[in-house]
């Protein structure tokens, strides 16, 4: 996925040299790069967390608030072998993962419905977009305590929340990717037949389609703030929670060990929107050094 | 019916199209617009730039409707658009996340043929594209002349019996768009369809057309209407170097040359 420009050094490129030559040193001139980007990741992470630990340990930081890489992979090991105060890890993880996977599928959804449904229709859309404009100028985490209020300390309070958080990020990019859909190719399509249903099935959507999936990259984080967000305000399983619990009894590296959690997750979670998005974009011309 | 059966294919009869700037000042595209296209018959409509010439087929079709005068379609006036109407775009109008097959494949299937009848056709019509080998390929997979051959399958597969092109290949390099030209007449010579074909080339228009449409600088009305005697079938590649064809392109040349020049006066004034 990098966008590499190789530098194959120059001698290559001296008379008398063969193509197989060319290419091999620019294989090699790839490879060379692609070792070094490697080397410079893990180097930099390694010198961070050792930084860190020293740090620590030296009384630099006080390791009461920062705690240290060993003490959150020593509560993390805790976690996965004995379990939380709070009953077992997998539980908490699941809960959060199950309220914010809702919250993001009903939340985009609902978005590119509505998004497509008034990027079709100008006069809806004028009359809405100001509603849609005020909803959005309110912070979704001040929602929090209205949603627990309403619906409770369960998964549908936090579910809500993530749906709020997820709506209006996939609306807008759909709302924009209908609008911006090539009106030759809507007036091709009409010519050639289609209905307004099939026009938006078939021409509308996919052609928004690539603005769709921008959003929802990053909805699936806002999901999970959500859902953690929620879980903080007031739950009885979640990270979220644990996150509370450890910020109640002063547990550094249980708050941190938590923060890992999910950033994992949401890695996770990026990576298979990522492929599920390659697949679905097969039709996109591919840079060119990607497809030698 | 019987009236149906022989009235022209396309009537333009002091047709005038106003429409509002985005700053909201009205502006005139074409003025008392007065055009017949007989069955069979192939016109050419050539105008300086932005005269309005697009304008006229968007009235053909139905995608727009005039502010004065009748626009008649093989005798009736044209209410939406009209399924017996084909039209090729200027710029790239194909689906670019479907493949080729797919892409002409869609008339059919928006017309609410079964599937395997419209792959069987497409197939078909691939084919005579000299483009049965990229079936599967994504458009961006094509060159600019291959996408062209998929427009025009994918319009020509509706068996249209109006045609309309909006210059249709100006973006394709000279060489090619011979081609492109040969091809078009053997498609159009075996579907017998009405064609109205704009372009800003004059010897494109010469070289395809029975008649040649010249109009005025915006807002475009027609200034001349000039037949085009040379026999059919045509090599496009060879027939420019006819004297017949060199002295219709002067005559109509000259006649072009005062529109375009009021034209880019205006442009640059």
């Amino acid at each position: 996925m990098t966008d590499a420009t190789v530098n194959i050094p120059t001698a290559a490129f001296r008379p008398g040299t063969s193509d197989a030559e060319i290419e091999a040193a620019a294989a090699k001139a790839a490879a060379h790069r692609r070792h070094t980007v490697t080397f410079w990741r893990l180097g930099i992470l390694v010198v961070f967390l050792a930084l860190w630990e020293i740090a620590g340990r030296m009384a630099w930081i006080d390791p009461f608030f920062y705690a240290m890489p060993s003490s959150i992979a020593g509560r993390l090991y805790e976690w996965i072998t004995e379990g939380t105060s709070e009953g077992p890890l997998w539980y908490h993880l699941y809960v959060t993962m199950e309220e914010s996977v809702l919250g993001f599928v009903t939340g985009s959804v609902a978005g590119i419905i509505i998004g497509v449904a008034l990027g079709r229709n100008r006069m809806a859309a004028d009359i809405f977009s100001i509603y849609i404009k005020v909803i959005n100028s309110i912070p979704r985490v001040v929602l929090a305590p209205i949603f627990i209020m309403i619906l409770g300390l369960g998964l549908a309070s936090k579910v809500a929340l993530a749906f709020v958080m997820v709506f209006f990020v996939v609306f807008h990019n759909a709302f924009q990717g209908v609008r911006e859909a090539d009106r030759a190719m809507i007036a091709n399509a009409r010519i050639l037949g289609a209905s307004d249903w099939q026009l938006t099935r078939s021409v509308i959507v996919p052609s928004a389609m690539s603005w769709i999936f921008a959003s929802l990259h990053v909805s699936f984080g806002f999901a999970i703030i959500g859902a953690i967000v929620g879980e903080f305000v007031g739950s009885r399983y979640g990270i979220g929670l644990l996150i509370n619990i450890a910020k109640g009894s002063f547990d550094a590296a249980g708050m941190y060990a938590a923060i890992v959690i999910v950033m994992v997750v949401a890695l996770g979670a990026e990576y298979l929107m990522t492929i599920v998005e390659s697949r679905l974009a097969k039709w996109r011309p591919q840079p060119l050094h990607e497809t030698q | 019916m019987a009236v149906e059966k022989t009235a022209p294919a396309i009537e333009l009869i002091n047709v005038s199209r106003r429409f509002l700037s985005p700053t909201g000042k009205s502006l005139t595209a074409i003025r008392d617009f007065t055009m017949t296209v007989e069955r069979g018959e192939f016109v050419a409509v050539v105008g300086p730039t932005g005269c309005g010439k697009s304008t006229t087929l968007n009235l053909v079709t139905g995608l727009a409707s005039p502010s004065a005068g009748e626009v008649r379609v093989m005798g009736a006036p044209v209410k939406g658009i009209d399924p017996r109407i084909g039209f090729v775009f200027q710029t790239d109008a194909l689906f670019p996340w479907r493949t080729v097959i797919e892409n002409v494949m869609a008339g059919p299937l928006f017309r609410g043929k079964p599937k395997a009848q419209a792959q069987a056709s497409a197939r078909d019509w691939l084919a005579r594209v000299g483009l049965a080998r990229f079936e599967q390929h994504y458009p961006h997979q094509l060159s600019g002349g291959m996408r062209k051959r998929v427009a025009l399958a994918q319009t020509f597969i509706n068996g249209p019996e109006i045609l309309l092109m909006d210059e249709p290949f100006s973006a394709l390099d000279v060489q090619t768009r011979v081609l492109m030209h040969e091809e078009l007449l053997r498609l159009w010579s075996e579907a017998k369809a009405s064609v109205v074909f704009v372009t800003h080339d004059l010897e494109e228009a010469i070289a395809l057309a029975d008649k040649v449409y010249v109009l005025t600088a915006g807002p475009a009305t027609v200034k001349s209407v000039y037949t085009i005697d040379l026999p059919r079938p045509r090599i496009v590649a060879d027939i420019r170097y006819e004297q017949r064809f060199i002295d219709y392109s002067r005559t109509i040349w000259a006649d072009l040359k005062e529109e375009v020049e009021t034209s880019y006066a205006r442009a640059a004034a």
